[in-house]
């Protein structure tokens, strides 16, 4: 379980808290969606999750684990998969999981099996001793999915994690999280794609300016909202239509 | 353990992936080492094959002017071409056409010989040796000046050694010359010479010996050790742009979330770039040894030494290692990292005496050149090389590059801690 209390963050120089006073509670099985258009603190909130960004005051807890406390304990915990691609391009697929697999301290066989196993669900077995740098964005986002599961972890964020990829990949990447959803992995995720999202997502929180405006089950949003027909309705309805360009 | 190997064989296969990286790496170093040991080849040996043009303006045409083309041309070190006009000799020179021009005075010989003779005459009035003297009222010889131009561009150092060597001649000449108007005074015959005029004080030096045999150092042994740690510390510059790219590519990211510490991400890269710098040094000797010889350089002599060579190979491959990392972690371009690298191992070489020794330095600058890693460096590979010294001798210079080594990434661990602490 993640137990959010009061977070928020403020980067140094910035005139606004990028997330602010942030309540939010995600239970074990869940997959937990957070939307919110372009700079609403959507990455921010999973970076201070995952110990990438210091918060300015508040707290969180996953499975009663902090950072402070626990820090090497909750990194073996938990999975990350970054918005960048986050590999070494003139490593082949294959060096590039052994050697994130190694720093979980996975080893030997079951390291190698493991990779196995997640390239060959992924369709990648026949590019695994490939350079990454060859590789197509989907492909690459494929093994970036592999790199922050391959430990089998408890809880996992993932940043966008389909972005700029085609239906095929987005669909091998959708249909693998779900299965590691059914083993027990509790999921958080961003997402700029609201139909994935809710399809996908156990539950949604719709994040602007920093703060969670609405949160619940998808189909429950939807159905509260008037007019609205889906996910993006309630999104556009509770974030409105204006641009939200940010530098 | 396992984490530490992991990372290592990691940045084995990012270094042989880049074969281009690796020529620099190994390939530019040696070509650094060849080309300043043929530069400087020549300053070292006693005897050149390079004669340097000399313009030389003889007004005198006397005895003395024949001695200093004699002296000059007996020096081996410069071919006199013979010019009449002064002015064009200057012309010459100012322009970069040659680097030295010699004018000897009008008269030279005459007026030389005539004060000699007067200041021979006078001592030996006082004397009562020559009577005829004493009334006759002393002539006023005006002093004479032989002309040097150097071209503006000449350095110094050749300047003031070939102004030194002028002077000694002249110096010769004059005290020839009055041993000869003394001889011709006391005796008239000339049969038996009076005085003998080769010097009395000689001095000789005194080499380290190995086995009862001289040392003699020559340049290969002065360029190998400097530029091989040239080359050793130049590695700051691709290790920070290693680490600065972990940053930008985003792998540095996901490391972050891993449960692994920043000392096992730098153990792995300080263990692949040591390697990295014993290849180097390794490829260094064999070209000081074998190389050289063949291209008619003097080559190096590395036996019973290696041990020790190895010793402050490794040590000063650390010290950079360290410094690489810091500036790798502090670095957050490579625009940053690449520039400042080489710009720092050039000033660390300027301290460290790598180009200029450091006892001719200002005594300010030779202070400073004591925290230079390349300085201890440089003095444990000479120690070694030429001193031919034990391990005790080079103890503190390989203490200090460790302990360089350790505070470097010390504050690198620190700093990234504090930089991303949560």
């Amino acid at each position: 379980m993640i137990q959010i209390n009061q977070l928020s963050k403020k980067y140094k120089g910035a005139e606004d808290f990028s997330v602010k006073n942030l309540d939010l509670k995600v239970e074990d099985g869940e997959i937990y969606g957070l939307l919110g258009p372009n700079g609403a603190g959507k990455t921010t909130l999973i970076s201070m999750l995952t110990s990438l960004l210091k918060p300015t005051s508040g707290s969180f807890t996953i499975n009663g684990l902090n950072f402070k406390e626990h820090k090497n304990q909750l990194k073996q915990l938990i999975g990350i998969v970054p918005q960048e691609y986050a590999l070494y391009p003139t490593l082949t697929a294959f060096e590039n999981l052994q050697y994130f697999g190694s720093m979980y301290g996975i080893k030997g066989e079951i390291l190698k099996k493991s990779i196995c196993e997640h390239l060959e669900i992924m369709g990648l077995s026949k590019f695994a001793n490939k350079k990454t740098a060859t590789f197509s964005g989907g492909m690459k986002r494929r093994i970036n999915l592999i790199a922050g599961i391959l430990h089998q972890p408890k809880v996992l964020f993932l940043d966008e994690p389909t972005v700029g990829v085609d239906v095929q990949s987005k669909n091998v990447i959708i249909d693998h999280l779900k299965l590691l959803n059914k083993k027990g992995t509790t999921i958080v995720y961003t997402s700029h794609h609201l139909n994935e999202a809710e399809f996908f997502c156990t539950h949604v929180a719709i994040i602007d300016n920093g703060e969670i405006i609405v949160k619940g089950i998808p189909s429950e949003l939807i159905k509260k909202q008037k007019s609205a027909n889906n996910l993006e309705d309630v999104f556009l309805a509770k974030t409105g239509k204006a641009l939200r360009d940010y530098a | 353990m396992h984490k530490l190997w992991a990372s290592t064989y990691k940045e084995i296969l990012l270094l042989i992936r880049d074969l281009g990286g690796i020529a620099i790496l190994f390939i530019m170093p040696l070509l650094l080492l060849v080309v300043i040991t043929l530069v400087q080849d020549s300053t070292f040996k006693t005897i050149s094959d390079i004669k340097i043009p000399v313009l030389l303006v003889d007004n005198d045409k006397g005895e003395v002017s024949k001695n200093i083309i004699e002296n000059l041309s007996e020096s081996n070190s410069f071919e006199i071409l013979q010019e009449t006009s002064e002015e064009d000799a200057k012309n010459a020179v100012f322009s970069g056409k040659y680097q030295l021009a010699i004018v000897i005075p009008k008269n030279l010989s005459a007026s030389l010989q005539k004060k000699v003779d007067q200041n021979v005459e006078g001592i030996l009035s006082k004397f009562g040796l020559d009577e005829d003297t004493l009334a006759v009222a002393k002539e006023v010889i005006p002093k004479k000046e032989v002309r040097l131009y150097f071209d503006p561009a000449t350095q110094v150092s050749f300047k003031s050694s070939v102004k030194n060597g002028i002077d000694k001649m002249i110096s010769k000449i004059e005290t020839q010359s009055i041993y000869k108007a003394f001889q011709t005074e006391l005796d008239e015959e000339g049969a038996e010479p009076i005085f003998d005029t080769e010097n009395f004080i000689a001095f000789k030096e005194i080499l380290p010996t190995k086995n009862n045999e001289e040392i003699i150092p020559n340049s290969a042994q002065h360029n190998v050790p400097a530029w091989t740690l040239f080359a050793i510390f130049f590695i700051i510059v691709p290790l920070s742009i290693n680490l600065v790219k972990e940053k930008n590519q985003g792998t540095f990211v996901r490391l972050r979330t891993q449960p692994v510490n920043y000392a096992t991400v730098l153990g792995g890269k300080t263990i692949v770039y040591l390697g990295v710098c014993l290849i180097q040094f390794t490829l260094m000797l064999l070209v000081g040894i074998y190389l050289f010889p063949a291209m008619g350089l003097p080559g190096i002599d590395v036996s019973g030494k290696l041990p020790l060579l190895y010793m402050v190979a490794l040590f000063s491959g650390l010290a950079a290692i360290g410094l690489g990392l810091l500036l790798g972690t502090i670095a957050k371009t490579q625009e940053q990292a690449a520039p400042f690298g080489s710009t720092l191992v050039v000033i660390l070489a300027a301290l460290g005496g790598v180009w200029v020794p450091v006892f001719v330095m200002p005594k300010f600058m030779q202070l400073i050149s004591k925290i230079s890693p390349m300085n201890w460096g440089l003095e444990a590979f000479y120690d070694v090389f030429l001193r031919n010294v034990g391990f005790v001798k080079i103890l503190p210079e390989i203490s200090l590059l460790l302990l360089f080594f350790l505070s470097t990434t010390i504050i690198a661990i620190i700093f990234n801690q504090r930089k991303n602490a949560v």
